[in-house]
């Protein structure tokens, strides 16, 4: 046990003989958290969760089924009544201070519904491998986030001609437990967090936000690396340069400015920040390992999202990529959030199949079939999702 | 002299009586949260009843892995407990497949930014366990489906 804490127990020897020292101790995150049991941790210290592809077949993503990525420690109590969102920075005309009472009186209220899907996505797919946690699919949600604009808190505090960006700042803290250290302190060009989906969130589908979601107070910025949309919001600055937080920098949710070979080592100064999240889809109906009796259609369905874009075109193929039939394809409630689509298929004989989904975005951009272009830290790989199924 | 004597023995004993209070104080700590397991959670918190575990446990090996934290078990398996899941767990070792230059790579970049400490001589037994345990393997541009749990579609 010692070993194990990394330093003797004092009185190690009167412990009762079952019982474990607080750090040791186990919890159960699908009760701490309300997620479900089909869940996969990746990662308990910190928190990291995914999601497997049928489970996000709601077309709003429920809490239970919503993936959790941290990358510090989730702030222990959190009290709503005396938490204060500051507005700070080399290019606000002063800095200005908010309660949530403040934030939800003196701004308009909005709900959108907002595709947010983590930069690492797709991530042990990688050849070589990228290190980091290795999400397979299910690092994505679209939840309904309501909130105020940000464009309209920081109207409010205003904004000097010279900003060019916003960074943010949070309650979580950093592994190594070193005070004066952030997790993560990312942001988003003005221009983004100008836009009216750029939320400064209270509310996730229509509740408090959980508290491994950002409760009280998120940042939301739809279709982007779901890192710019800080959790345990307390303070934005508004800058005049890049922001230059934890997790800007380095191979952090950057990718090579030009396109290197798998594995190639690439300088600092030749990565570039990511911004929209390219086109993607998941086919989330049906799970995939279904056993079909021949002669049976099968309708399948899912979403598709395009980052800052749109998705114009659905496909799906059942003959690996040889053909492809059109899928019925909705709008989106609202821009950024993600649409559904639906096909039925007919088999024509026995055998193993595999169905593919790929999304085209309104520049005419479409999912690769193998493996998108190879990056240090195995960011944006939106190859299109595959199910299989056999015809018996 | 023999004043400041006087006066060092004095100090020394107000250090031990400090320091056995201070143990008192840590055991009935303990023995309040053996009592009270729940004392440090929050109530906005709700968390499952804590795992215990024995000692005999922890040191449990199946199948050649170190159950209690999921390690390869080999040579240097506990350096690397003890340097490696102070901060954050196993897991994110574990799912990670690095060549030695990787991992190598990977501690300095701890060391440099996330306040990780001079491993000394234990970081050649460190990084020779990872990269023998924890070596990626070609999986080229697409791999094949696997680990499809079949299930009859009922409609």
């Amino acid at each position: 046990m010692a070993s194990a804490l990394g330093a003797p127990v004092v009185f190690g020897h009167r412990l009762p003989k079952d019982y474990l020292p607080l750090a040791l101790q186990d919890q159960d995150p699908f009760s701490l958290f309300s997620k479900d049991k089909e869940m996969v941790v990746l990662n308990d210290r910190p928190w990291n969760m995914e999601a497997k592809a049928h489970l996000l077949n709601d077309r709003i993503t429920p809490n239970t089924y919503m993936f959790i990525r941290n990358n510090g420690r989730i702030p222990e109590a959190v009290d709503a009544n005396t938490w204060r969102l500051t507005i700070d920075g080399e290019s606000a005309v002063s800095p200005k201070s908010y309660s949530l009472h403040d934030l939800k009186t003196k701004f308009k209220h909005h709900t959108y519904q907002l595709t947010l899907e983590c930069g690492g996505n797709g991530r042990s797919e990688f050849n070589p491998p990228a290190k980091g946690n290795q999400w397979t699919v299910g690092a994505v949600s679209c939840a309904n986030w309501t909130g105020v604009r940000l464009s309209d808190v920081l109207k409010d505090v205003g904004v000097k001609t010279d900003a060019v960006y916003i960074g943010y700042h949070a309650a979580d803290t950093h592994l190594s437990g070193d005070p004066k250290k952030e997790p993560i302190s990312r942001g988003v060009p003005l221009a983004k967090a100008m836009q009216q989906e750029t939320l400064l969130a209270f509310k996730m589908n229509g509740a408090d936000i959980p508290l491994a979601h950002g409760y009280p107070l998120r940042l939301v910025c739809g279709g982007w690396p779901a890192s710019t949309s800080g959790k345990w919001l307390n303070r934005i600055s508004i800058r005049n340069q890049v922001h230059d937080g934890a997790k800007m920098g380095g191979s952090s949710y950057r990718v090579p400015c030009e396109t290197v070979a798998p594995g190639s080592k690439v300088e600092e100064k030749d990565m570039c920040i990511i911004e929209s999240m390219p086109v993607k889809s998941l086919i989330t109906y049906p799970k995939s390992g279904a056993l079909l009796k021949k002669g049976k259609s099968l309708t399948i369905n899912g979403h598709a999202w395009a980052g800052e874009l749109a998705v114009s075109k659905m496909s799906y193929s059942i003959d690996f990529g040889s053909t492809w039939q059109s899928c019925q394809l909705e709008d989106p409630a609202n821009r950024l959030a993600w649409q559904h689509f639906r096909a039925t298929i007919a088999f024509p004989k026995k055998g193993y199949y595999e169905i593919w989904a790929q999304a085209t975005d309104s520049n005419g951009v479409g999912q690769p079939m193998v493996l998108p272009g190879w990056n240090p830290k195995g960011y944006l790989n939106n190859a299109c999702h595959r199910i299989a199924v056999k015809v018996v | 002299m023999e004043n400041n004597f006087d006066k060092q023995i004095k100090a020394l004993a107000r250090m031990l009586s400090a320091f056995f209070g201070l143990l008192l104080v840590l055991a009935g700590g303990l023995f309040y949260l053996k009592e009270h397991p729940n004392a440090f959670e929050k109530n906005s918190v709700p968390k499952a009843l804590p795992v215990t575990q024995t000692e005999e446990d922890y040191d449990k090996v199946e199948n050649g892995i170190h159950i209690a934290t999921g390690f390869v078990d080999d040579d240097h398996m506990e350096l690397v407990i003890q340097n490696c899941t102070n901060c954050h767990s196993a897991k994110l070792v574990t799912q990670n497949r690095m060549s030695e230059a990787g991992w190598k790579a990977t501690i300095t970049w701890m060391q440099e930014t996330q306040n990780l400490w001079d491993l000394g001589v234990n970081e050649e037994k460190i990084i020779a366990y990872l990269a023998k345990n924890y070596a990626p393997n070609q999986k080229g541009r697409r791999q094949n489906l696997s680990d499809i749990e079949w299930y009859e579609l009922k409609k």
